[in-house]
């Protein structure tokens, strides 16, 4: 994993943002160009990262970038994987250029889910990031298919008798490795190191890659904006988020997390479960337990730590 | 050397496409099936091309690609027609406000519901607005000929906007034609390899795409604007090298014994040859009828077509698409406010025709110039917008 004298000191993506205080995704931007190897393109699906950073005439970002519109980062990133690979051909083009594609849950589970797909299955060569803050925070945080199950959002509200999101997550991660690509991985913020490593070792695949890395949003999430890394963290410890790759179909748990919090842990500093505390609720608690424990075995076994 | 060769309509894109020496094609075959880009990725896969050729899983990822395609620099195509058209709608106003030269075939074909195949111009004129170049064409030569000089009048630094080439569906498309075809090489020599300005070129970096609220993006509307007032310019100027190059003739827009006319046809697209042939036989007859047909519909060419027609004394216009509650089709309409700007009055009948692939026949349009004769005669206009050829 990479040490922290080892990253570049050069600050690729600019200060002066507008995103809020505390916000995963801009710490995961930060991070992410940390990785860089060369000259890269990044393209932006429209969400937080995107409205935030590039309010015309501002920029943050150092690297070419680029957003064309909400569904589509995957599909873009493929028109200019396939463009370099032409004129290249062609001998107008002769170094070497690294995409990296970024959006948020709504633009990956959800509305670019088909675009995502079909650049996997082509097999271009980038690397896709989602952000996950569980919810389409940059609108007004309304349920996406990543949002948690009994999370409170502006389309699933903390009602008295469905107390916030019944269904529960998709599985992102497996969704990408059916397509049979090299790399997948999951990560957290609160693991600087595993994450950077991550994003280099997505980059230098030579085809698609995935990573999905949660991002906590003090807007959506109701929590208080110092404490996002301390969240990030929690969503791993409680095995929540677990944080495990897949490189050519082999599974490897990165963050081993033997003595895990309950789930209360993660959930009780956050506004948007609060809802789930009143005595009515309680079975919706456990069952995000069960569930959450479930999963870790599943996880283990894939694994080969079971 | 020109040479002549059987082509239908799609093949005359395609093998067009094939000799400008394009980067990047990315488009999905369906929605409906698009034969321009079957044939594309023949060329590819038998090493006959150097482009790369993205079948991509839907229109809506065409467009995205093309424009990533076209950001870099790349000279870019795809092709497409009805559903697929209308899927890409929100890509449409991307690429043309990003300022991306892509060209694109619409084998124009008709919108479901009721599902249906065939041609006619509803998917386009439901773009209409989308801040693309619209040139229809006639013929299978006339797909070959706007094919190539389109890529020349999108990438043009006085415009750099992307050009839609329209042919019929069907009766362009499917149908073979001989189609005199230029030398690779002169076509090399018409249009060389793109030049760039701004491309998202790693080492320089740029940021594209940004959010514009309201202290900006009206100028950069504007701007686009202002690159569609340069087009007619351009293209005039293609036209000429073109010319040069081929013999062949082009324009704004075509005229047929309109100077002394006291009637005419306006429309687009193939239905031009009918209409001519109808005119023909009616000019033998001592009948003074003509014809326009618009090559280029946007930027709509006001001053030429109030050129054209403004000593006439009834016209028909043409109309296969539907504008649902509008006063009238969407040419005809574009055409009285062309008029009223240069505050000329004409007695105008629009007649909707064609829906859904629906045959027009020459008994057709000799009625309507007869109509248009007799609205000449009397003044009257008794139905401002007609349907014709439907069971009512």
């Amino acid at each position: 994993m990479v040490k922290l004298q080892e990253l570049p000191t050069e600050e690729m993506f600019a200060p002066g943002h507008r995103m809020c205080a505390g916000c995963g995704a801009a710490i995961i931007c930060r991070m992410t160009l940390k990785a860089i190897r060369g000259p890269t393109i990044v393209v932006s699906a429209t969400g937080c990262a995107e409205v935030a950073t590039t309010i015309y005439p501002y920029t943050s970002w150092r690297t070419s970038w680029v957003h064309i519109a909400f569904e589509n980062a995957a599909a873009v990133a493929a028109g200019i994987e396939a463009a370099y690979k032409a004129i290249a051909r062609k001998g107008a083009w002769d170094k070497q250029v690294d995409i990296i594609a970024l959006a948020g849950d709504g633009g990956t589970f959800d509305i670019g889910i088909q675009a995502l797909s079909g650049a996997l299955e082509r097999g271009h060569d980038f690397l896709y990031i989602c952000y996950d803050n569980e919810a389409y925070m940059n609108t007004g945080i309304q349920r996406s298919g990543a949002t948690p199950h009994g999370a409170a959002t502006t389309t699933s509200p903390a009602g008295t008798k469905i107390p916030g999101k019944p269904e529960w997550k998709k599985d992102l991660a497996a969704i990408c490795i059916a397509h049979g690509i090299e790399y997948v991985a999951t990560a957290s913020p609160a693991y600087w190191n595993d994450y950077i490593t991550k994003v280099r070792k997505g980059i230098e695949v030579n085809g698609p890659a995935v990573i999905h890395v949660l991002s906590p949003c003090p807007l959506g999430w109701r929590h208080n904006s110092e404490d996002s890394i301390k969240l990030a963290r929690l969503a791993v410890q409680t095995r929540y988020f677990p944080i495990y790759e897949i490189e050519k179909g082999k599974y490897k748990l990165n963050i081993r997390v033997y003595k895990p919090l309950p789930v209360e842990e993660f959930i009780k500093a956050q506004g948007r479960f609060s809802h789930l505390f009143k005595p009515e609720f309680a079975k919706e608690v456990e069952a995000i337990q069960h569930r959450i424990d479930e999963n870790w075995s599943r996880i283990l076994q894939l694994c080969g730590e079971s | 050397m020109a040479k002549i060769v059987g082509l239908a309509g799609d093949e005359a894109v395609a093998y067009a496409v094939k000799q400008c020496n394009v980067d990047v094609v990315a488009a999905y075959p369906i929605t409906p099936q698009t034969i321009i880009v079957e044939l594309f990725s023949r060329y590819v896969h038998d090493g006959e091309v150097n482009s790369e050729y993205i079948c991509v899983e839907s229109e809506h990822s065409a467009m995205s690609a093309c424009v990533g395609s076209s950001l870099t620099g790349a000279r870019v195509f795809t092709a497409t027609a009805s559903q697929g058209l209308a899927l890409m709608h929100e890509m449409l106003y991307i690429a043309s406000g990003l300022r991306c030269p892509i060209v694109m075939a619409v084998a124009n074909r008709t919108l479901s519901a009721p599902i249906n195949i065939h041609g006619d111009h509803s998917d386009m004129m439901g773009s209409r607005d989308c801040g693309w170049i619209q040139i229809y064409v006639e013929n299978a030569q006339e797909a070959y000929d706007w094919t190539i000089q389109a890529f020349k009048i999108a990438e043009d630094m006085d415009i750099l906007l992307p050009v839609s080439v329209n042919l019929d569906g069907f009766i362009l498309s499917h149908s073979l034609e001989g189609v005199k075809t230029l030398e690779d090489e002169e076509v090399m020599r018409f249009l060389p390899p793109r030049k760039s300005v701004y491309s998202i070129d790693p080492e320089k970096p740029i940021t594209v795409g940004a959010l514009c609220l309201t202290d900006y993006y009206f100028e950069f509307k504007r701007q686009q604007e202002e690159a569609m007032r340069n087009v007619s310019r351009i293209v005039k100027k293609v036209n000429e090298e073109y010319e040069a190059l081929t013999g062949e003739e082009y324009g704004i827009l075509e005229t047929f014994e309109i100077e002394d006319a006291d009637v005419g046809i306006l429309c687009l697209g193939s239905t031009a040859g009918t209409a001519r042939q109808v005119a023909r036989k009616l000019r033998e007859q001592g009948k003074k009828v003509g014809v326009v047909k618009l090559w280029l519909y946007r930027p709509f060419p006001t001053e030429e077509i109030v050129a054209a027609i403004e000593n006439l004394k009834a016209l028909v216009v043409l109309d296969r698409a539907c504008s649902f509650g509008a006063p009238y089709g969407a040419l005809c309409s574009d055409t009285v406010s062309a008029l009223h700007q240069f505050d000329k009055k004409l007695n105008i009948s629009n007649m909707v025709y064609g829906l859904g692939g629906r045959d027009i026949t020459p008994s057709n349009v000799e009625s309507m110039f007869n109509e248009a004769l007799e609205i000449a005669k009397t003044g009257v206009v008794k139905e401002p917008i007609k349907f014709v050829g439907v069971r009512e």
